[in-house]
């Protein structure tokens, strides 16, 4: 049984369906009474690490959201999905605006090195900002190895190999653990949340 | 003076001509202002490739484009035009996707083509009671994927990303149906505008329960009744629960009869599977050329198991035992989402796989459903009849229902090859009708099989249909030309 935990970073983003309305005092879109739910990159990342945990290669699959409270939701579909625990990084409403991918690695640098983590999993980027930018700030605040826009993952021993979609094509690097992965669209096709799943978290 | 003459002369010539009894003529000018002045300009339109995008479906029947095409943005707006086009005995054509397979959309006489989805909004979701109510623009993928966080999914999957309203007017079904039922069994109430604008709700406004025995059974007469007695304007359908694991199984047989045998025993040995499809050799070999498979070309069944974990180990090796019994030589079977997806995938691309096989050619998909025991013979002669009418047609079906497809590509410009699939296509709906079967599973009457309705159900059934249409639609403006 591996002793690797793989912390997941999972952002709360205006659902992909949801036809974007801008306020009419152009300050920024409507977000009040509109569907919420997790970053679709973000699920595939969960999605990575619980089938790294059914293989016995993570011990344990911890989810981190940061934002206002409704964050909570997203945490449950995380453990509804099969992570272990959720972490909720509290920021009030008033500030959640000027939440950035500077802040949230700062959080998930610090959570890595308190929680041990030897893998961090994250979307390769928000739906909502596009920034892409998270992973590569988490792992260089590390200092650890970083393999983005990942198709494919494979975990040996303390190395991880990973595929890469760039530009020019695919890529296949391998990284020595700990590491960060940013997943990208055809890495996996996640699970949906099931009933009794998300019961369970209630 | 003259000029005056001249547009009163006109004013009483199209006065005249949009108050003729369904003939198809273009309806007048003022007629069209009337529209725009209910749901305002950008959405009305008469332009020529709008009005042909509207007048057919995916089916092979010529396209009847409607005389104008409107898009009303709530119930309210349609049913001022409902009122509007019965003052005035206008023809109505509901819309939703346009994915239909039996011409439901043409626009025969002409009229206005209603395109519903612009009312995209779901409501009222409720998980802990199971329900939704969606409108005509929420397709079922749409719903689905809104549904995703919480649980909960609609299971009817007709192949098609379609309007859930416009499966609940052609009482779609689909591969799941063996395990959780038709719309018929997932529709619990509708809100439809009735031809003359009234505003019905099939089980009472607002109500959502699981079962009911409140009056006559309203919601499950306009549940494919193909908008040709209302425009069904929400839906609330009954949500069902993911399945905790899935279980995809393809298994190959050296015969269609081994396959259907297989089929038969697998329902009657109380297996709750969840999708069971058969492809014969022909669609099987047209599934590989067009989404780029290896499987084996010969008579094939996919299997699907929902349950939990253990249960489904337990299911897969049931099935594995009945169909080695059969003389399946291949068993293949995954949980994995991705492998499962791409079968899936294959199977519904079925329509366009098989058209892949002689491009250009138009396609038309019977649809006969019959009892399971007698699967295997009506099978087994539609491939002798195909071979004897010379025709190129691949099986595909929800076996499970005793429901199955047979796919004729055929090229529409050969008249002597269009009357041997017209001949075909009768042929078979006389079988399954000899059979106690029904000539039409799921794709509805449409167009193409009014006369096939009517050796069916029978001359007291068809009358009692009639009168129930003219009472809902004494003018005969809701979607004239189809079913009966």
């Amino acid at each position: 049984m591996a002793e690797l935990r793989a912390l997941v970073g999972v952002k709360r983003v205006i659902d992909y369906a949801v036809k974007i309305r801008v306020k009419p005092d152009k300050t920024g879109v409507v977000t009040d009474g509109v569907k919420h739910s997790m970053n679709p990159f973000c699920e595939i990342a969960v999605e990575e690490a619980v089938r790294l945990k059914e293989k016995k290669l993570v011990k344990e699959v911890i989810a981190v959201s940061c934002g206002p409270k409704q964050c909570q939701e997203t945490l449950r579909t995380a453990l509804a999905m099969g992570a272990d625990r959720g972490i909720h990084v509290e920021v009030p409403e008033s500030e959640a605006e000027r939440l950035g991918p500077l802040q949230v690695s700062r959080v998930l640098t610090a959570l890595a090195q308190k929680e041990k983590a030897g893998l961090v999993l994250l979307g390769k980027q928000a739906i909502d900002d596009d920034c892409n930018q998270t992973g590569q700030m988490t792992a260089a605040m590390l200092d650890w190895p970083q393999g983005t826009f990942a198709s494919k993952l494979t975990l040996e021993g303390d190395k991880v190999t990973v595929e890469r979609e760039i530009d020019g094509g695919l890529e296949t690097i391998r990284l020595k653990l700990p590491a960060v992965v940013t997943a990208d669209l055809r890495l996996n096709e996640p699970r949906y949340a099931t009933l009794p799943n998300i019961m369970g978290t209630n | 003076m003259a000029g005056q003459l001249r547009g009163a002369a006109r004013i009483l010539s199209s006065w005249r001509s949009y108050c003729s009894k369904g003939q198809q003529e273009k309806v007048s000018a003022d007629f069209v202002e009337a529209l725009k002045a209910v749901v305002g300009e950008p959405n009305v339109s008469t332009a020529g490739v709008v009005l042909e995008q509207h007048g057919h479906d995916e089916s092979m029947h010529r396209c009847s484009p409607p005389d104008a095409v409107v898009w009303p943005q709530n119930v309210e707006q349609v049913s001022r035009l409902a009122a509007l086009c019965y003052d005035h005995r206008i023809p109505i054509i509901p819309f939703g996707t346009g994915t239909g397979l039996e011409g439901g959309v043409n626009a025969i006489k002409g009229g206005i083509c209603f395109n519903l989805t612009r009312m995209d909004r779901i409501l009222d979701l409720s998980v802990d009671d199971f329900s939704v109510t969606v409108e005509p623009g929420v397709t079922r993928k749409a719903l689905n994927s809104y549904l995703r966080d919480t649980g909960l999914w609609f299971p009817v999957d007709p192949g098609a990303d379609a309007s859930l309203c416009g499966m609940a007017a052609t009482g779609a079904s689909g591969t799941n149906a063996v395990r959780y039922g038709t719309m018929l069994e997932n529709v619990v109430n509708l809100e439809v505008v009735l031809a003359d604008g009234q505003i019905l709700h099939t089980s009472g406004q607002g109500r959502r329960f699981q079962k009911s025995s409140a009056g006559y059974n309203l919601t499950g007469l306009f549940v494919g009744s193909e908008g040709t007695l209302g425009l069904i304007t929400t839906a609330t359908l009954r949500l069902h629960g993911i399945p905790e694991a899935t279980t995809a199984v393809v298994c190959a047989f050296p015969s269609l009869q081994a396959a259907v045998d297989s089929t038969v025993q697998i329902i009657q040995s109380g297996l709750p599977v969840a999708r069971i499809e058969f492809l014969d050799d022909v669609m099987i070999d047209a599934c590989n050329k067009y989404s780029g498979l290896t499987n084996a070309v010969t008579p094939t069944l996919f299997l699907e198991f929902h349950g939990s974990q253990k249960l489904l180990e337990e299911q897969v090796q049931r099935a594995e035992q009945i169909v080695r019994q059969n003389g399946s030589s291949h068993f293949a079977w995954s949980k994995d989402p991705e492998e499962r997806s791409r079968l899936w995938t294959a199977r519904h691309n079925a329509w366009y796989a098989a058209l892949a096989l002689r491009p250009g050619c138009k396609g038309y998909s019977t649809d006969v459903c019959v009892p399971i025991s007698r699967l295997p013979e009506i099978m087994v002669q539609a491939k002798k009849d195909l071979k004897a009418f010379g025709l190129t047609g691949a099986l595909v079906g929800h076996v499970g229902d005793g429901n199955f497809h047979c796919i004729l590509v055929f090229n529409s410009e050969d008249a002597d090859e269009y009357r041997r699939v017209m001949e075909f296509v009768e042929q078979l709906g006389r079988n399954a009708l000899a059979t106690n079967g029904t000539c039409t599973g799921e794709h509805g009457i449409g167009l193409g099989k009014r006369q096939l309705l009517k050796e069916e159900i029978g001359p007291v059934g068809i009358e009692i249909m009639r009168q129930i249409k003219s009472v809902l639609d004494p003018k005969n403006l809701m979607n004239p030309g189809k079913v009966l």
